[in-house]
C-alpha cells in the first residue's frame, strides 16, 4: 500500500537486520547487564551517568532491556509463525486433499480452537507447562496454526480439481506424490507471503503477554513487560514506555512492510501462471 | 432450512468441544485450590475435607458431567473465591464489555466506511495513498502501546480523559463515555484499518461491475453511486470480519480492560485463572464460547439479508 520506491523497503529490511544482530550479539555490549539495578539513577533520562538510552523506573539499564528483549521477540517472531504453518499446512491439506471425514473432524477442530479465548489458552499453557521461552514459543505457535490452516484448506480446494492434479493421477501418481509434488508447491507460496503477516501479529501477542506480566519469566525483559512496567512513571519520564514502544512500532512496521512487498511478488508470480 | 440446521448442530458441537477442553486444561493446572482457601494454618485433614466439601475428589469425567448438567439448567455454580453465583457475577461484568465492544466498533465502522469510500472512489489517488499509509504504521502498533500513548498525550498531556476508572451508567452519562473513550479508541484505532482496508478493495471491484456503469451513464452523482448502489454489494467481508472482530471482543478486550481498570468480563477472567477460581474460568469460557459462535452464525445469516442471490436455497428467510 506505501508508495512504490524500494527504498522503504530496504530501511525495513535494513532496521530488522539491525534488531537480529544487536539480539545475538546483545552480550558483547558494552552494557550493564539487563537486569542489574542502578540505585542512584532510578529513570534516568536517556545519556545521563553512562546510560545511552536512560534506565527504567527501577535503574536498570534501558538499551540493555531492549537487546535482551528483542532476542525473546524475535525468536519468539520467527519460530511460532514456522510452527503454525507446519501444522497449518498439514492439517489444511489434508482436509482439502482427502474432504469427508477427515475434513470434517479437522473444521469442527479448528472452529473450536477459534472459539477458545486465546488469552486463556496461552495462560493455561503457562501456568501447566511453566513459562518457558520455548513453551511460549510452542502456544502461541499453535494458536497460529488455525489460520494457516485454513489458508492452505482454501488453496488446496482450488487446485486439488485442476487439470495438472488430474494428470499426474493419470500417469500414475498415488496419493503422497500428488501432495507433495503437485499441490504443497502452489500452496505453500501464498502461504509464505502470509508467514511474515503473522510474524507481526505473534510479536504483538507475546508483547500483550509481557505486558500482562505472563511472557518469559522475570529477570529476562520483554518487550510489552518494558512497555507496562513503565507506565508507573509515566507522567515524570515517559521515555521509560515510549522507547520500547518505538522500537516495537519499528519492528514490527518493517515486518509488516516486508511481508507487504512479498505478498504483492507473490500475486503476480500468481496472476501469471 | 436444512442449512441453518446443519450450522446449528456444528455450533454446538464447538461450545461442547470447548468447554470439555477448558474442564481438562483446568485439572492440569499445578496447586490446588483447596489449599489456597483453605489457608496457610489449615491441618492435612481440614483441606481433605474441603475438597470433598467442593466435589474435588471425583474423577474429571464425572465432575465435567456434574458441571454440564448444571449448566444445562443454568446453574454454573459459585465462587470459590467470592461464593457468589458464577452466572450473576459474569452477568455484573457483561455491561462493562458490550459497552467497550459496541463503542469500539462503532469508532471503528465510522472511520473505517468514508475512508474507504473516499480510497475506493479514486484507488492510488493521493488521498487513498494517505490513509493507506497511516493505516498501515497504525496496524504496526500493538493495542496496548497505542493505549500508553493515548494515556499519556490526552489524559496526562491535556487532561481531557482520566487515565483509568470506571464510572456505572447511572452515575451520569457523560462521566461513563469520559472513562470509556480512551480504551475503545486504543482498540478502534488499530481494528478500523482492516475494516477499511476490505471495504476499499471490495468496493474497487465493484465499482468495475456493469450495474455501476449505468448508474455513471444516468449521470447520477457521485455519492449516490457509491452509497445507494455500490456499498451493499461490497460489504460482504466488511460485515465478516466486524463480526469477527466482536467475537473477538466478547471476551474482553483483556489487556485493555486491565489497563484501564475497567470491570469487563476480559478482567474477571484474567483474575479468575489467577485465583484457580475454576467455575469462574469455566463460566466465562462458556460465555465467550457461546458469544463467539453465536455472532459468527448471525453473520452467516446477514449474507442472506444482505444479498438476494445468497437467499434464494429457500432458507426460509422471507
Amino acid at each position: 500500500m506505501p508508495g512504490k520506491t524500494g527504498m522503504v523497503f530496504w530501511l525495513a529490511a535494513a532496521w530488522l537486520c539491525v534488531v537480529m544482530v544487536s539480539a545475538v550479539s546483545a552480550a558483547l555490549w558494552p552494557l550493564p547487564p539487563p537486569d542489574q539495578i542502578d540505585w542512584v539513577n532510578l529513570a534516568v533520562k536517556p545519556g545521563v551517568a553512562g546510560h545511552l538510552l536512560g534506565t527504567d523506573n527501577m535503574g536498570r539499564d534501558i538499551a540493555a532491556r531492549l537487546l535482551f528483549g528483542a532476542r525473546v521477540s524475535l525468536t519468539v517472531g520467527t519460530f511460532a509463525p514456522c510452527i503454525g504453518l507446519v501444522a497449518g499446512t498439514l492439517l489444511g491439506v489434508v482436509a482439502g486433499y482427502y474432504r469427508g471425514y477427515p475434513e470434517k473432524l479437522i473444521v469442527a477442530a479448528i472452529d473450536t480452537f477459534l472459539a477458545f479465548p486465546r488469552l486463556v489458552f496461552l495462560m493455561m499453557i503457562t501456568f501447566v507447562f511453566g513459562s518457558s521461552l520455548l513453551n511460549l514459543t510452542l502456544a502461541l505457535g499453535l494458536m497460529t496454526a488455525p489460520t494457516f490452516a485454513r489458508v492452505a484448506r482454501a488453496n488446496t480446494l482450488r487446485f486439488a480439481g485442476r487439470e495438472f492434479v488430474l494428470a499426474a493421477r493419470g500417469a500414475g501418481a498415488g496419493d503422497a506424490a500428488i501432495i507433495l509434488r503437485e499441490i504443497l508447491p502452489n500452496v505453500l507460496m501464498p502461504m509464505l507471503a502470509y508467514l511474515l503477516l503473522v510474524m507481526g501479529l505473534v510479536i504483538i501477542a507475546e508483547g500483550g503477554l509481557g505486558f500482562l506480566g505472563l511472557s518469559v519469566p522475570s529477570p529476562t525483559p520483554s518487550w510489552g513487560g518494558m512497555i507496562a512496567e513503565g507506565r508507573e512513571v509515566l507522567e515524570q519520564s515517559p521515555h521509560v514506555s515510549m522507547i520500547p514502544t518505538l522500537v516495537m512500532f519499528l519492528t514490527i512496521m518493517a515486518v509488516n512492510l516486508i511481508g507487504d512487498r512479498l505478498r504483492g511478488w507473490f500475486d503476480t508470480r500468481e496472476s501469471q501462471l | 432450512m436444512h442449512f441453518y440446521a446443519g450450522k446449528f448442530i456444528h455450533l454446538l458441537i464447538v461450545v461442547f468441544a470447548v468447554t470439555a477442553l477448558t474442564f481438562v486444561m483446568l485439572n492440569l493446572l499445578p496447586g490446588s485450590v483447596a489449599h489456597e482457601i483453605a489457608g496457610q494454618s489449615a491441618t492435612v485433614g481440614d483441606v481433605a475435607a474441603l475438597r470433598e466439601q467442593l466435589g474435588l475428589n471425583a474423577p474429571v469425567l464425572v465432575r465435567y458431567c456434574r458441571w454440564l448438567t448444571g449448566a444445562l439448567r443454568g446453574e454454573l455454580g459459585n465462587s470459590l473465591v467470592t461464593g457468589q453465583a458464577v452466572t450473576k457475577t459474569i452477568a455484573s461484568h457483561l455491561p462493562v464489555t458490550v459497552e467497550l465492544l459496541l463503542l469500539s466498533q462503532l469508532i471503528a465502522l465510522l472511520l473505517a466506511v468514508p475512508i474507504g469510500i473516499l480510497s475506493a472512489w479514486r484507488p492510488d489517488s493521493k488521498t487513498d495513498r494517505l490513509f493507506g499509509t497511516i493505516g498501515f504504521g497504525l496496524v504496526s502498533i500493538p493495542s496496548f502501546a497505542l493505549a500508553i500513548l493515548l494515556i499519556f498525550f490526552f489524559s496526562l498531556r491535556l487532561k481531557w480523559f482520566p487515565a483509568t476508572g470506571y464510572n456505572a451508567l447511572n452515575e451520569g452519562v457523560l462521566l461513563n463515555l469520559k472513562g470509556f473513550i480512551l480504551p475503545a479508541l486504543s482498540i478502534a484505532l488499530v481494528e478500523w484499518v482492516t475494516l477499511m482496508r476490505v471495504l476499499r478493495s471490495d468496493l474497487i471491484a465493484t465499482l468495475q461491475e456493469d450495474f455501476i456503469l449505468l448508474a455513471r451513464a444516468k449521470g447520477l452523482p457521485a455519492w449516490r453511486i457509491l452509497i445507494r448502489h455500490a456499498l451493499r454489494p461490497s460489504s460482504f467481508s466488511l460485515i465478516t470480519l466486524c463480526g469477527l472482530h466482536i467475537g473477538n471482543l466478547i471476551g474482553g478486550a483483556v489487556i485493555i480492560e486491565n489497563l484501564f481498570a475497567l470491570p469487563g468480563v476480559g478482567r474477571l477472567l484474567l483474575s479468575s485463572i489467577f485465583a484457580q477460581d475454576f467455575p469462574m474460568v469455566q463460566g466465562c469460557v462458556l460465555f465467550i464460547a457461546i458469544g463467539y459462535v453465536t455472532v459468527n452464525f448471525l453473520v452467516d445469516a446477514s449474507y442472506g439479508l444482505l444479498d438476494p442471490r445468497v437467499r434464494k436455497e429457500g432458507t426460509g428467510a422471507r
